[in-house]
């Protein structure tokens, strides 16, 4: 099936999300489709998918022009998409997801989707358990399982949107080489929407530019990886170095910590971080660090051993005990735990003023808005709801709504979803905080992140720290072998 | 835009005008003409001044309602238990009438203190069972209601009840110093009316302009981004649900006050969940509340009048509102309805 896309518009309010796109998906190939945050990739996508309808334009298959109402009527022509938090039903069995939304019988055929699931597993060597629930899956494996339905549901187009951001690299492996499956030996047509270059350059046959709302560029891959950079940063963005940085007194330390939780033990952790220090964790995600971090911030609390801030005992402390004494939080979801929905930027600015006066002075506020606007190169106006913003822009609010002069500062996965400049944008930012004293500990599940940020490592499996490395002394894939090895 | 903003204002009425064409038909199936109808409405809630000073008198207190219920709704806080709350505020109002001998100024004082204190309390069982107990407040709400309509029934028939028996009417008339004092012939107590135009004017200000207004606000869209930005969502949860209780409360005194000269049994008579209607009606638009809650009042009010005129029961007045309360929920939302979802920034 060939598709085109014909000048292609959608605007939200005076942003351009896309602003005349024209493309051509042809069968049997892989595109991938590439840009930096907000360059409008994934407003295409949602209007391919049917998410979203576009303003103007139009699509057309083999020539003919189609108008969706739903995802659902877009799968029926054969659109399917997988979105990088799958859609899925968390309680559910995987078979009952797998039903959900195809089987419109009054009794549901489950021998017919295990058969059916069975089939697609062993074609794609896909590693699935049937017999569970959703939240006993991982992120990689209840991706196989939406893949297994857009396909059993008729998708002759898929379109991945930054698959591999979450997953093990063996499933990364199994997910490239069932899409290598699909459109060589099936004919199918593949997406990938990504920022990570080097699995546009192993993957794909074709790479498509956007940027600001407008391609800028098609080229066949393979090619130099310098032509896609340019053509997306538009100049060849410098890495940005880790300054040296003499550290201070010990900021955090942590004796014998132990977390209950109900899926997961954190066991035993013994840890001191010390002034302008930068702590990585690295681990498959749900191995402990998200705990440990929570509870340096006094959202998650010990039962035994103890948690040091500045030589003081906080352990039980609770979070805004630990928000007042100089710990600062940024957590993964930034709409959901960070941000809110529905109030301006303004209003962001206000409630994360360390003291506040009765009545606010909208000024005053309006003033501070502006200078953090300006600081943090946010693209929204003092009076821009908080999910009016673009993912990269959401990011630089959090970061924006920081304290001054932190003692600690815990992050998880302060880059994720950025491309590389807003990436090396918030690490400067982070690394003049270590000018304040500040010790800064995140996790993350990108292995080269972890890698060039960090001064210390620690890796984390099954709720155990189970090694602490120098990261002068160590590789990224000695440390891809250790959270492998382990896991 | 502009005609995107023209309409957000003009839209609660049309639920009012589908709630009107329902009605209508309803009437021309049992043989009556509904303009008819709604004339004898009219004259019955403006018809002379009597009637328009009860359509005041009953307005205040849902007024009162309404502008507490405006503060638990920014928090997102569904206070079905606001009923119980007008209902324990009439009983405390009662209790400090029956008790307490003092100039009347005083007395009054003492009266509205205690209605206000008493309806924060009962608000503030619902709002510390749902951050402690983790019961959510319509449940407890609901409990309250049934609890305290039945602690009326109590008094009136037990420690309270008049001397010449008991009856499940009511106490006896208070002493007069204990009453507000009405506008000539009616119910309607002007001191009632200027603490409800403070209270709105009060509410009006917090949610717009102070940082305690804010915090409802960021609870209401995001409880866990609120907490992570620092705001403690339990005290300001309970602090929201005893500022609508005691506005309620002082609703419930201005009923047992001006409105009755005594406690009676349905001291309430649905204000409470009236009240959650003009609320939702008005779209949460803060400067809608006092109008819609006068059309609600005028409804009711001038429903009474279609009874003795026409042979018409006086429960139209109820199955208009009732039939509005389906028309908000069908259109009520702005931002829910399909037609207009398409322009909204979604991306």
């Amino acid at each position: 099936m060939q598709i085109e896309l014909r000048d292609i518009r959608k605007y939200f309010g005076p942003v351009k999300a896309n602003d005349g796109i024209n493309l051509t998906f042809k069968g049997g190939q892989i595109y991938g489709v590439l840009g930096e945050n907000g360059a409008g990739k994934s407003t295409l996508m949602k209007i391919l998918s049917g998410y979203q309808p576009p303003d103007a334009g139009e699509l057309l298959f083999d020539g003919e022009p189609q108008d969706f109402s739903s995802p659902a009527d877009a799968l029926e022509k054969g659109i399917g998409m997988l979105y990088q938090d799958p859609l899925d039903v968390p309680a559910f069995s995987v078979k009952d997801n797998y039903l959900l939304g195809r089987d419109q019988r009054l009794i549901l055929n489950y021998q017919g989707a295990g058969k059916e699931l069975l089939e697609m597993t062993s074609r794609f060597d896909f590693k699935l358990d049937l017999q569970t629930t959703i939240d006993n899956l991982s992120l990689g494996e209840r991706q196989q399982l939406e893949l297994a339905r857009l396909l059993v549901g008729g998708a002759q187009v898929l379109i991945l949107d930054e698959p591999t951001t979450g997953i093990s690299a063996e499933q990364k492996e199994v997910l490239f080489g069932s899409m290598r499956k699909l459109a060589r030996d099936e004919g199918k047509t593949l997406i990938l929407v990504s920022h990570k270059l080097e699995e546009v350059q192993e993957l794909c046959d074709h790479a498509m530019v956007l940027q600001r709302g407008k391609l800028v560029g098609e080229i066949d891959i393979p090619c130099e990886n310098e032509l896609l950079v340019e053509m997306m940063f538009g100049q060849v963005p410098e890495r940005s170095e880790r300054p040296d940085y003499d550290f201070g007194e010990p900021v955090l330390e942590l004796t014998h910590v132990q977390i209950p939780t109900y899926n997961l033990t954190v066991k035993d952790i013994n840890l001191s971080v010390r002034a302008g220090e930068v702590f990585g964790f690295a681990g498959l995600e749900g191995s402990g660090q998200r705990l440990l971090l929570q509870a340096c911030t006094g959202l998650q609390h010990p039962d035994q051993g103890k948690i040091l801030l500045d030589g003081q005992d906080v352990s039980g402390r609770p979070y805004h005990w630990m928000q007042n004494a100089g710990v600062g939080y940024v957590a993964a979801g930034r709409l959901e735990e960070g941000l809110i929905a529905g109030i301006s930027l303004e209003d962001h600015v206000e409630l994360a003023k360390p003291k506040h006066t009765f009545f606010i002075n909208r000024k005053e506020l309006a003033t501070k808005t502006e200078s953090k606007i300006e600081q943090f190169q946010i693209v929204g106006r003092p009076d821009s709801n908080a999910d009016e913003l673009s993912g990269g822009n959401q990011q630089r609010l959090l970061f924006a709504l920081l304290r001054d002069n932190l003692k600690l500062i815990l992050l998880e996965h302060p880059t994720r979803g950025l491309d590389v400049r807003s990436a090396n944008w918030i690490w400067d930012q982070l690394y003049l905080r270590r000018e304040d004293g500040s010790a800064i500990i995140f996790m993350s599940s990108d292995l080269d992140e972890i890698f060039e940020r960090s001064d210390r490592i620690a890796v984390f499996s099954g709720g155990v720290m189970s090694r602490m490395l120098e990261t002068k002394e160590t590789s990224v894939d000695e440390i891809g072998h250790l959270i492998g090895g382990r896991a | 835009m502009n005609s995107g903003r023209w309409l957000r204002w003009v839209w609660p009425t049309v639920p009012i005008a589908g709630a009107l064409v329902v009605t209508s038909l309803l009437l021309i199936l049992f043989g009556a003409a509904p303009l008819e109808a709604f004339q004898a409405m009219y004259d019955g809630a403006f018809g002379d001044q009597s009637k328009t000073l009860s359509v005041l008198a009953f307005w205040v207190p849902l007024l009162l309602a309404s502008t507490g219920l405006l503060v638990t709704f920014r928090a997102g806080l569904w206070n079905i238990g606001i009923e119980g709350q007008i209902v324990m505020g009439a009983i405390a109002a009662s209790w400090v009438a029956l008790s307490v001998e003092a100039p009347s100024a005083v007395l009054i004082s003492l009266e509205i203190v205690a209605a206000m204190l008493a309806g924060a309390l009962w608000a503030a069982l619902s709002a510390v069972l749902k951050t402690r107990g983790k019961v959510h407040e319509i449940f407890s709400g609901l409990a309250l209601n049934g609890i305290a309509i039945i602690l009326t029934n109590y008094l009136i028939s037990g420690p309270w009840q008049p001397p010449e028996g008991g009856s499940f009417r009511g106490t006896q008339p208070f002493q007069p110093a204990a009453l507000l004092s009405l506008y000539e012939n009616s119910r309607f107590s002007p001191l009632s009316l200027l603490l409800a135009v403070i209270a709105f004017i009060l509410v009006v200000v917090a949610l717009r302009g102070t940082f305690w207004g804010l915090k409802l606000k960021a609870i209401g869209q995001n409880l866990r981004s609120a907490f992570l930005l620092g705001v403690s969502s339990e005290r300001e949860m309970i602090l929201a649900m005893m500022f609508c209780g005691a506005l309620a409360g002082l609703g419930g005194g201005v009923r047992t006050l001006s409105w009755f000269d005594s406690l009676r049994q349905s001291i309430s008579g649905g204000i409470g969940f009236t009240a959650l209607l003009v609320v939702m009606l008005s779209n949460y638009n803060m400067f809608l509340v006092p109008p819609i809650a006068f059309f609600f009042s005028m409804v009711l009010r001038g429903s009474l009048t279609l009874q003795l005129r026409t042979q018409l029961h006086s429960s139209l007045g109820g199955i208009l509102t009732e039939l509005l309360v389906l028309f908000v929920l069908l259109f009520g939302d702005w931002n829910k309805i399909g037609l207009f979802r398409k322009k909204e920034d979604d991306g």
